[in-house]
C-alpha cells in the first residue's frame, strides 16, 4: 500500500531535501579520495580546498537530512524527482567548484564552475589555466568529477544509499537514463556500477602497462592511466595535461583510450548482456549497427575532405578517425591542437564533424547527442514509409527493430526520437548564433556550440578563459540540456512553475 | 679557366646562402601560437623553439619524448635521449622545468609519428636551470578545512547514527 501522505504529483520540498542531502553527501564521500591523493603527495594546501568542499558537502547535507528526516519513507511524485535531480546538479556543481577555484588555476569562479559543469555533464571543455603544474588532488577531483557525472550523481545514491526509498524511478529517469536492466531500478544502478568497475580495472591496467612501455615512471603511469580511463569511459574527454591525448605521442596509448571511449559509448544494458554470454546482441542490437554505420561512414567521408591536408593515407586515417571517434562517442580526446581545427581542417570536414558531435553515442551510457537509438528509430521509420509508399494501399508494413529485443516500430518512438532531434538541431542553433553574436567566425561557432550540446569537448578554439562570461553561461546551460536531455529540464521548469502558482 | 672557376665558386656559395637562410627561416625562437597558426607555412623548416620543459621524458630507444611548453602551448620535442638526460627538472607541481633551447625540423603532420604536430631536435641546450617551488601554507586555509571536515564528518556520522 501507498505509504504517501504527499498529495499527488505535488513537490514535497523537505523530501526533496532529504534526497539531495543523501546525494549531495555521497559526492563529499568520493571527494575523499581527491583528499587523499593531495595528502600522498604533501599537497597541503590543495588538500585543504578539498576538505573544505568535502565539509560543505557535509554539512548542507547534514542541514537537508535534518530537515527532511521524517520523509524518507515516502514515495517520489514526479515533480519532486525531477526537482531533487535538478537541485542536486546545481548545489553540487557549485560545491564541487570550489576546491578547484580556490587552487588559483581559473581566472573566476565562474571559469570554475564551468569546468566542474563540463566534467559533471562529461563534456570536456576546459577553462583550467596552467593545467600541466596542477596539483595530484586537482587532477584527482576533476576526473572523478566526471565519474560521478557519467555514471549520474543520483544514481550515485540509488546505488549505495537508496534502502527504503521508494519512487526512485523518477530520478532516475530524471537523469536521462532511458531504461532499466532489471525491473528494479537500484539492481540496475549497481549493475551499472559493476561494469564501470570491471572496466575501470581492466582500462587503468592496459593503461598503466602502456604508461610504463612509452617510459613513464610507475606512478605516473598509474595516475595518468586512471585518469585517461576516467576521462575516456565516461566521455568525458578531461586529460591530465594541456596537450591532452598528444602528450603521450604513442599510437598504442591511442588506440587503448579509442577502445575505451568506444566501450564508454556503448549501452549499459548491452554491457551487462554480452558480459552475461548473450554476445549475438552485439551484432544484432539497433544502436551498435547505428553506431557502426555512422562513425564509418563520417570518418569516410571526413578521410576524403581531408586529404590534402594529410598526406599519406595512414595519417590521414590516424588523425581523422580518432577525432571522429572521438567526436561521435562524445569523448573530446584530442591529438591535434584546438587551432589546427579552424586553421587546417576544410569546411567539409568541419561539418561533419559536428554532425558527428550531435549524432552521439547510445542511449543509458555516459555520451550525449542524440543518440544511436533515435537515429536508428528514423531511419527505420523512413525506411517504412519509403515501403508503404511502393506497396499496395491494402498492405499491413510493420517494421521492426531490434533493440535488446525485437521492437515493433510505433509512432510514439518516431515522435519521441523526432521531438529530441528537433530540440537538438534547435538549441545548437541557437548556441551557433550566439557564437556568432560574439564575434566569432561560423565555422567556430558552429564547432563549439556542436560540442557544448554533444557534450563531446573537442574545440576550435573559443573556449578559453578570455572568453565572454555571457558564452560561457550559454554553453553551461547547453551541457546542462544536453546532458539532461532536454524533457528532464522542461519538465523540472513545468513542475517548479506549476507549484509556484499553485503555493 | 680561371674566371670559370670563380664563376663556379660564386654560383655554388650563393646556393649555400639560399640554403641556409631558407633553414633558418626563424633566426629566433618562434612562438607556438606562431607555429600552429602557420603549421603549413613552417612545415620542414628549421625552427628555434624554447621554453619549459614538463611532465616525464618519455624515452623511445636512442631517442625521447619531450614536451617543452612555452607559456602558450606545449609542443611534442623529439630529441636525442642523451640530450634529454640533460634536463633535471620538468614542469610539475611546486617544480618549475628546466628552460631548454632547441633547433630542429617543424613537422605540421610528421610523418614518422602518425601525424602529431612535433620538432625534431638537432640541438638542444638548457637555457636556465629549473628549481623546486616550496609551498608555504596557508594556516588559515587549513584551520578552516580541517575544521569544517571535521565538523562535517562529525554531522555525517549523526546521519549515519539515526539512521536517518
Amino acid at each position: 500500500m501507498d505509504k504517501s501522505v504527499f498529495k499527488s504529483d505535488h513537490i514535497e520540498l523537505r523530501h526533496v531535501l532529504y534526497m539531495t542531502g543523501k546525494t549531495l553527501s555521497a559526492i563529499g564521500l568520493v571527494e575523499i579520495i581527491a583528499v587523499i591523493t593531495s595528502l600522498l603527495y604533501k599537497e597541503w594546501n590543495m588538500a585543504f580546498n578539498l576538505m573544505i568542499g568535502t565539509g560543505l558537502f557535509f554539512v548542507l547535507s547534514f542541514i537537508f537530512i535534518f530537515i527532511g528526516r521524517d520523509t524518507k519513507d515516502q514515495r517520489f511524485s514526479w515533480g519532486a524527482g525531477m526537482s531533487m535531480v535538478g537541485l542536486t546538479w546545481a548545489l553540487g556543481g557549485l560545491i564541487s567548484a570550489i576546491p578547484p577555484y580556490l587552487s588559483g588555476h581559473f581566472a573566476s569562479y565562474l571559469d570554475a564552475f564551468f569546468e566542474v559543469m563540463s566534467g559533471y555533464t562529461t563534456t570536456g571543455l576546459v577553462l583550467i589555466q596552467d593545467l600541466d603544474h596542477a596539483p595530484m588532488g586537482l587532477n584527482m577531483w576533476r576526473h572523478l568529477i566526471t565519474y560521478i557525472g557519467g555514471q549520474g550523481m543520483v544514481l550515485m545514491t540509488l546505488s549505495f544509499l537508496a534502502s527504503g526509498m521508494r519512487g526512485l524511478l523518477k530520478v532516475y529517469m530524471g537523469e536521462a537514463r532511458d531504461e532499466q536492466i532489471f525491473p528494479n531500478v537500484i539492481h540496475t544502478a549497481r549493475i551499472i556500477w559493476f561494469v564501470s568497475l570491471l572496466y575501470l580495472v581492466l582500462g587503468t591496467t592496459a593503461l598503466t602497462i602502456t604508461g610504463v612501455l612509452i617510459g613513464l615512471p610507475l606512478d605516473m603511469a598509474f595516475f595518468r592511466g586512471l585518469w585517461m580511463f576516467l576521462g575516456g569511459w565516461d566521455t568525458a574527454g578531461f586529460a591530465p595535461q594541456s596537450q591532452n591525448a598528444m602528450y603521450f605521442h604513442s599510437t598504442s596509448y591511442e588506440i587503448i583510450s579509442m577502445m575505451i571511449m568506444l566501450l564508454g559509448t556503448i549501452n549499459f544494458a548491452l554491457h551487462y548482456f554480452i558480459l552475461s554470454g548473450n554476445y549475438k546482441e552485439g551484432i544484432r542490437n539497433a544502436e551498435i549497427k547505428s553506431l557502426f554505420v555512422t562513425i564509418t561512414s563520417l570518418s569516410v567521408l571526413g578521410i576524403i575532405a581531408l586529404k590534402v591536408v594529410y598526406s599519406t593515407p595512414i595519417i590521414a586515417f590516424r588523425k581523422v578517425f580518432y577525432h571522429f571517434v572521438s567526436a561521435h562517442t562524445g569523448t573530446g580526446f584530442a591529438t591535434l591542437y584546438s587551432q589546427q581545427f579552424f586553421y587546417e581542417w576544410s569546411d567539409a570536414a568541419i561539418i561533419l564533424i559536428v554532425i558527428a558531435m550531435l549524432a552521439g553515442g547510445s542511449v543509458c551510457s555516459t555520451a550525449g547527442g542524440i543518440k544511436a537509438l533515435r537515429i536508428a528509430i528514423l531511419a527505420n521509420a523512413l525506411v517504412n514509409d519509403i515501403k508503404k509508399m511502393i506497396r499496395p494501399d491494402s498492405a499491413v508494413v510493420v517494421e521492426k527493430f531490434h533493440h535488446l529485443k525485437e521492437v515493433a516500430l510505433q509512432d510514439r518512438h518516431v515522435r519521441n526520437a523526432s521531438i529530441i532531434v528537433l530540440l537538438y538541431i534547435v538549441t545548437f542553433t541557437i548556441g551557433t548564433l550566439a557564437g556568432t553574436f560574439y564575434g566569432y567566425p561560423l565555422k567556430q561557432a558552429m564547432f563549439e556550440s556542436a560540442s557544448a550540446l554533444g557534450n563531446v569537448g573537442l574545440s576550435s578554439g573559443i573556449t578559453q578563459p578570455s572568453m565572454p562570461d555571457g558564452l560561457k553561461v550559454i554553453y553551461i546551460f547547453m551541457m546542462w540540456v544536453g546532458r539532461l536531455e532536454f524533457m528532464s529540464v522542461i519538465a523540472l521548469f513545468a513542475f517548479l512553475f506549476k507549484e509556484a502558482r499553485e503555493g | 679557366m680561371m674566371r670559370k672557376s670563380w664563376i663556379v665558386l660564386v654560383i655554388i656559395l650563393i646556393g649555400f646562402l639560399i640554403k641556409l637562410l631558407q633553414e633558418t627561416a626563424s633566426a629566433k625562437p618562434i612562438d607556438s601560437n606562431t607555429l600552429i597558426n602557420n603549421a603549413f607555412k613552417y612545415d620542414g623548416k628549421v625552427v628555434e623553439f624554447q621554453g619549459e620543459a614538463i611532465g616525464e621524458i618519455m624515452k623511445r630507444g636512442d631517442f625521447a619524448w619531450v614536451n617543452i611548453h612555452d607559456g602558450q602551448n606545449a609542443i611534442g620535442i623529439f630529441m636525442r635521449y642523451e640530450d634529454a638526460k640533460k634536463i633535471k627538472y620538468l614542469g610539475r607541481y611546486r617544480v618549475k622545468g628546466d628552460i631548454v633551447y632547441v633547433k630542429g625540423i617543424f613537422n605540421r603532420a610528421c610523418k614518422e609519428h602518425g601525424g602529431d604536430l612535433d620538432i625534431h631536435a638537432h640541438k638542444a641546450e638548457i637555457v636556465k636551470r629549473g628549481y623546486k617551488v616550496d609551498e608555504k601554507v596557508d594556516r588559515a586555509k587549513a584551520v578552516f578545512g580541517i575544521g569544517i571536515f571535521l565538523i562535517g564528518s562529525f554531522l555525517m556520522w549523526i546521519v549515519f547514527r539515526n539512521k536517518w
